[in-house]
Parts: C-alpha cells; sequence; structure tokens
C-alpha cells in the first residue's frame, strides 16, 4: 500500500472527526443555547481533526520507514531465499527485481532465479499492506475517540489547538535546522577520511591543485593537493571583482531608488532589478561565456595584452558582480528606507544638500544594514558554481592578473565529484573537505552579517 | 485679520498672505506675520489646525513633502525665500530647525554638533572647529553634562539631553532665526524647564519661533503669541494681551480650555 493511500486514508478520517466534533459542538449549544461555548465549534472540529491526523502522519512516516525492512525480513525467512547468494550485488539485485515485479512496478524479472522471490514478496506485500492500513485506521480511532471523549461546553478547544498549531510550526521549522545539521555531519565524516589521507596542512596551506583520480588511492601525493589557488580563485572572482561591480552599483541604485526615484518609477524599478535575482545562474553563464568573456579578450587584445584568454576570472567576476547586485541593493534600500525621517529631516534642515544628507548621515546610518547585505552577497558569490564553470575555466592559477582564467572551489567539487576516481579515492574526498571549507565560511560570513545586523536594529528602538 | 502690521516694520522674517495647500486641501488660509529678533514667537492653537506647516514654510522644509504648495511671500530681511534661485541649502543655514523629537545623528556628541559647521565651512582648522563644538554645547547649556564623552553616541543621551543637543547643534551654524516645533512634548517637567531657560537666554540672539500645545509654556517663554485656527491666524499680539485680554472670542474660548 503506497503511503498516499495511507495519507487519503488519514485525511479522511480527520475530516470525519472534524464533522463529528463540530456536530458535537453544536449540539452542546442547543443543549444549553444560554451558555456560551468556550471556542466557536470549528475550533472543536479542528482539535479533534488534528488528534486525528497528526498521530496518523507520524505512523505513516514511521510505517513507510520501517514496512520495507519487514517485507524483506519475511521474505528472507521464506524456504525460497534459501539459495540466493550470500552477499554482493547480485542478492539486492535479486531482491529488487522481485520487489518491482510484486508491487507491479515491473513486468518481468531478467535473472530467472529471481521469479521464485515473487510470490513471497507479493504475500509479504499483502500481509503488511493490511497491517498499515488496520494500524492507520486503528491509530486514527483511537486519537479522535480520545479526544472526541474530552470535548465539554467549557473545553478551551481553542488554546488546545493553539498550541497544537503552535507545535506543528515549531516540527517545520526543526526540518529545516535538522537539514543542515545533517549536511555539516556527512561533509564532516567525508572530510575526516579524507584528512586521514592527505594533512589538513598540505590541503589549506599548498599552492599547488591538480588531484589525479587515476593516480594510486593509497600513496597520493600531497603536494598535488594544495587548496589555496582555489580558495585565492574563489576570494578573487566572488568577493573581489564581483564585489567592486555590485557594491556601488548595488549601493547606487538603493539611493537613487529610495531617495530621488518617484514613486511611479520606483514601482516599476525596484520589481525589475528583483528580477535579476531570478535569473537562472546557467543563463548568467551563457552571457559571461559567450558574451562579456569574449569582449573582455578583445578589448585586452586591443590594448596590446596578448596573452590574454578567452577564459578570465575578469569575465566571470564581473558577470557574477552583476548578478548579486539585487542582493546588495534591496537590503540597502531597506536599510536606509528604514533610518528615520527625522534623520533626514534633521539633516536639510541644518542646510545640508541632499547628496550631502544621503552620504553623511543615510547611509552611516543604514551601514550595517548595508554590510550585512554585502556579507550576505559575498557569501552567494562564493557559493556560485555555473558562471565559473562556463566563463572562468577550469586551470587552478594563483595569480592577480584578472585576465588569467582561474577556478574556484565550487567548480573544483563538482570536477572531482564527476571525476574518473573511484569514490573513495583522495581526489574525489577532496571535494568532501573542500565544500566542508566552504560551508565553514559562508556560515561564519552569515554568522557575521545576522549579528551585524542585530545591531542595526538595536540602533533606533 | 486683527494684526496691524506696519509695512516697513524691522521685522526679521515676514510672511504677507501665506497660504499653503497638500494637493488640493488648503492647510494655511492667508497668513501675514512677523517675526522679530527681539522676541520669542509662541504659535498656539489647537491640533491640526496648521502650526507645524506654518513653521516649515519658514524654512522651506515643506519642499520635502511633494504635494506641498506655497501662495503668497515669505521674506527674510526683506528678501523673498519662495523667488526662484533662492538658495535653500543657504536658508535652512539662516533658519535653523527643532523638531518635536529630539532627532540626533546617530554619531558622536562632537560629530553632531561639527556637522553643520563642516557641510558649510564655517570652520577652518580642527581647533576652530573644537571651539565651535564648544561654544554651541555651552550656549545649549549641556557643555558641563558632555564635556567628558563627546565621542560617545548622540542617541546615548536622555531625552531632555538630546533635544538640547539638537539646539546646540542648530546654534552651530550661527543661525539668525530659530524654529521649534513642539520642542518639549517629549519631555519630562525638569527637562522642559531647561530648554525653557535655555529659550530665555538664547533671546534676543536669535529670532525664536517655538510651537507649543502648553499655553503655560507660551506665557512663561514668549513675548508675542500667535493663535492659528483651522488654518487661519485669528490674533496676534503680545502674549500677556493675549492671554489676559483677547480680542477675539475663538482666542478666549481656547486659552480658557473651552476646545482644542
Ligand atoms: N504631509 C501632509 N500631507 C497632507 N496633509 C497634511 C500633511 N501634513 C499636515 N497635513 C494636514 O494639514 C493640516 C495642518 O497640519 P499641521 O501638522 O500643520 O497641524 P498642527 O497645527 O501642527 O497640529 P499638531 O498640533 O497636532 O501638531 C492638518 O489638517 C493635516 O491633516
Ligand atoms: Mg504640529
Amino acid at each position: 500500500m503506497s503511503p498516499a493511500i495511507l495519507l487519503l486514508l488519514a485525511l479522511l478520517l480527520g475530516l470525519a472527526g472534524w464533522l463529528a466534533a463540530r456536530a458535537r459542538a453544536w449540539s452542546f449549544k442547543r443543549a444549553a443555547p444560554k451558555n456560551r461555548l468556550a471556542a466557536l465549534p470549528s475550533y472543536y472540529g479542528w482539535y479533534v481533526a488534528l488528534w486525528v491526523i497528526v498521530p496518523v502522519l507520524i505512523f505513516i512516516a514511521l510505517w513507510s520507514a520501517v514496512e520495507p525492512q519487514l517485507v524483506q525480513q519475511s521474505v528472507l525467512a521464506s524456504p525460497a531465499a534459501a539459495n540466493l547468494p550470500e552477499f554482493g550485488m547480485q542478492r539486492q539485485t535479486m531482491l529488487a527485481e522481485a520487489r518491482a515485479v510484486a508491487t507491479g512496478a515491473a513486468k518481468g524479472v531478467f535473472n530467472p532465479d529471481s521469479r521464485v522471490l515473487i510470490e513471497p514478496f507479493e504475500k509479504a506485500l499483502f500481509r503488511y499492506n493490511i497491517v498499515g492500513v488496520v494500524s492507520t485506521l486503528l491509530i486514527g480511532f483511537a486519537g479522535g475517540a480520545w479526544s472526541f471523549l474530552r470535548l465539554k461546553p467549557d473545553f478551551r478547544a481553542r488554546t488546545k489547538v493553539e498550541r497544537i498549531v503552535m507545535g506543528i510550526l515549531l516540527l517545520a521549522s526543526l526540518v529545516a535546522i535538522l537539514t543542515t545539521l545533517g549536511i555539516f555531519v556527512s561533509l564532516v565524516f567525508e572530510t575526516i577520511r579524507f584528512f586521514g589521507m592527505i594533512s589538513p596542512i598540505d590541503f589549506l596551506f599548498g599552492t599547488h591543485w591538480g588531484p589525479d583520480p587515476m593516480g594510486n588511492p593509497a600513496n597520493p601525493d600531497p603536494t598535488r593537493y594544495g587548496a589555496i589557488p582555489l580558495f585565492w580563485g574563489t576570494i578573487y572572482i566572488g568577493a573581489i571583482i564581483a564585489m567592486v561591480v555590485a557594491i556601488p552599483l548595488g549601493l547606487m541604485s538603493a539611493i537613487y531608488l529610495t531617495q530621488y526615484a518617484n514613486p511611479r518609477w520606483r514601482k516599476w524599478l525596484k520589481p525589475a532589478l528583483e528580477i535579476l535575482a531570478g535569473v537562472p545562474t546557467v543563463v548568467y553563464g551563457y552571457f559571461a561565456a559567450l558574451t562579456v568573456a569574449p569582449f573582455v579578450r578583445d578589448v585586452a587584445l586591443s590594448i596590446g595584452i596578448s596573452n590574454a584568454s578567452s577564459e578570465s576570472a575578469l569575465a566571470a567576476g564581473l558577470v557574477m558582480g552583476v548578478m548579486i547586485i539585487p542582493f546588495v541593493s534591496s537590503m540597502a534600500d531597506d536599510s536606509i528606507a528604514a533610518v528615520p525621517n527625522a534623520m533626514r529631516d534633521g539633516s536639510l534642515a541644518m542646510g545640508a544638500t541632499q547628496s550631502e544628507t544621503i552620504r553623511k548621515v543615510l547611509v552611516p546610518a543604514a551601514l550595517p544594514g548595508i554590510v550585512a547585505g554585502v556579507m550576505l552577497a559575498i557569501s552567494r558569490a562564493i557559493g556560485e558554481t555555473m558562471i565559473v564553470v562556463m566563463a572562468a575555466g577550469a586551470a587552478a592559477n594563483l595569480s592577480a592578473n584578472p585576465l588569467e582564467a582561474m577556478t574556484t572551489v565550487t567548480f573544483q567539487i563538482v570536477a572531482m565529484l564527476t571525476g574518473e576516481g573511484s569514490f573513495d579515492h583522495p581526489a574525489t574526498l577532496s571535494a568532501f573537505a573542500l565544500g566542508f571549507v566552504l560551508f565553514l565560511v559562508t556560515l561564519a560570513l552569515n554568522f557575521i552579517a545576522l549579528r551585524v545586523v542585530k545591531r542595526f536594529r538595536e540602533a533606533y528602538e | 485679520m486683527v494684526t496691524e502690521i506696519s509695512e516697513n516694520s524691522p521685522a526679521k522674517m515676514r510672511a504677507r498672505d501665506v497660504s499653503v495647500y497638500y494637493g488640493s486641501k488648503r492647510a494655511i488660509d492667508s497668513v501675514s506675520i512677523d517675526i522679530e529678533t527681539d522676541y520669542v514667537t509662541s504659535f498656539i492653537g489647537p491640533s491640526g489646525c496648521g502650526k507645524s506647516t506654518f513653521l516649515r514654510t519658514l524654512n522651506r522644509m515643506n519642499d520635502t513633502i511633494p504635494s506641498a504648495r506655497v501662495e503668497g511671500a515669505i521674506e527674510l530681511d526683506g528678501e523673498d525665500i519662495y523667488r526662484s534661485g533662492m538658495d535653500v541649502v543657504q536658508l535652512r543655514a539662516r533658519v535653523g530647525m527643532v523638531f518635536q523629537r529630539p532627532n540626533p545623528f546617530p554619531k558622536s556628541i562632537y560629530e553632531n554638533i561639527a556637522y553643520g559647521p563642516k557641510i558649510h565651512g564655517l570652520a577652518d582648522g580642527k581647533d576652530h572647529l573644537d571651539q565651535i563644538v564648544e561654544k554651541s554645547l555651552r550656549r545649549a547649556g549641556l557643555w558641563d553634562e558632555v564635556k567628558d564623552r563627546l565621542s560617545d553616541s548622540g542617541t546615548a543621551l536622555s531625552g531632555g539631553q538630546q533635544q538640547r543637543l539638537c539646539i546646540a547643534r542648530a546654534i552651530a551654524v550661527e543661525p539668525e532665526v530659530i524654529l521649534m516645533d513642539e520642542p518639549c512634548s517629549a519631555l519630562d517637567p525638569i527637562a522642559t524647564a531647561k530648554i525653557e531657560e535655555l529659550i530665555d537666554e538664547l533671546r534676543g540672539r536669535y529670532a525664536i519661533v517655538i510651537v507649543t500645545h502648553s499655553m503655560q509654556q507660551a506665557a512663561r517663554v514668549s513675548q508675542r503669541t500667535a493663535f492659528f485656527h483651522l488654518g487661519n491666524l485669528v490674533e496676534y499680539g503680545e502674549t500677556s494681551e493675549i492671554f489676559t485680554n483677547p480680542r477675539e472670542e475663538r482666542t478666549k474660548d481656547y486659552i480658557t480650555g473651552r476646545y482644542g
């Protein structure tokens, strides 16, 4: 039985509970029209409905994780499983094949030996489906009955529902946090494995990057795992070139929008700017590779720089800068707009011009918010991959020349993971170490940004 | 209009038939008044009668409100401040303003005062700027309280201190007129008393206009009082006259608390 059907069942049960409880509330009302109910009838309905649905949902979540194991166990216990190969790929394939046929996902099996397993699978699936449906019904009824019996005219269903809703919201927010934690833990695991093969010192301070995925994994050459050129490329493209573009343009457009643009213009310009943030990065990548990079090269050639390549840090950085303008400008816009009008009036009343007021009062007062926006933009830029893939190249050069090809951490992560090395080769594992360090860096940046934003909040309250 | 105005009075500022509109709505209707340096002038009247609106026309702060439009003439030393080509920036340096809520910049106390002199280039050199800051703070009666912490943020001061800081800030550019829009309405009685004392000390050096909702305050600090009602200037004259012997029924009703 697919979870979807169980889910539908749960919703139906919930609906039934809702209707029943509401009817009960109405009956209280009819029985004693003088007395006020402690809550609107629909709250009684929600109270029971939630008591039906939430436990059932939890059960379904657990059940869909456990059920396949139970089925498999009972199949393995059947006599037909006796002559399965002991371990390895083949055993897994056969089991999967038989299961696919039994659930109707596949028509037939490749391996004739799997065929004997189909029937035990069908039987086990049938049995556990029934267990699933019956348990769902039982749990739903139990929750419904328990909560239904608690309904009384003076039952505070409203506050109870409030509490349950809060619990659900809390759960929802935990999902995001737990995911972050999960990402972190999985990265840490692989990173530790990698650092078992290459010392962190060589990795963090080496200046040559060129892992050889085909080399002997047992004896990697640590001098080829120096990540400095990658981090340099990342910072140079994402935090330097891109910011040189994004900070002035973002700031100036924010100032124009908040201080000079008349409301009609503003209504059009602001969303138009924000569209920039919605363009898929791969489209920026095209733009960088097909338009900006050749242009940069042609300009370089025309002013007499002969070795300009068609892939350059400059092209990637410029386009990335344009991409993150909306991040800078919308944060700056918000924080400039948040500066109380009294500040502006105070400055104007001193005889300051509008641009003096902006430079000397508004921007300094909004600075924490602007800085936070820049931080977020930087962490966005250094995590960016597509533009680099398409415009900056794969060569890990440690150079300050923006016309040279460069590569970044994210690009190398993709390259290493999709490379030829086997999964436990240090070249592949290096992707996790790179990701881990990048994760820490962006985390730190976000943390700083949040702290700065917080200080900003305190400034006027 | 009951006020008699001689055409060749030595008034610092003169308003003649000034009307102010917000869009099509008229907030001030044909007001004429003289502001003189020797006196503190108070504007009183019920809420919404246009006191702030009129005050803001005197240094063209209403330019910041897109819908506001001014008719009539306002002169500063005989010069029409609404004529085309008028340097608004210069005007506001000559006609300073203190707002209802203290609004120090989120900068240090020193920088708050130095802001005006710096943008107008009044100080030659750091020493001179220091002098200006000290003089302004002394005049505002704030020097002794803040002299040891000039680098602290202006927003860290108490409300009353902040308001005196704003007055000191206005004084620092050596204005000729200071406009104050309910400068004490956010302050406690002690801070209010300090500001009133300060206004009294500043009298004669600057032409001062103060908007207030407190009759007592108007009676205490001002020598001339203007009573506004529904956008009209109902009565303008010596404060003692207005409070003891108003000529207009509406003034009398307002002063005796019958409305407002
Ligand atoms: N920015 C504005 N746009 C449109 N109308 C305004 C604006 N500012 C004030 N008004 C209107 O102009 C009239 C006068 O307002 P003003 O603020 O001058 O009154 P006030 O006498 O200062 O009142 P209060 O004593 O409450 O401060 C009011 O009717 C008000 O609604
Ligand atoms: Mg007002």
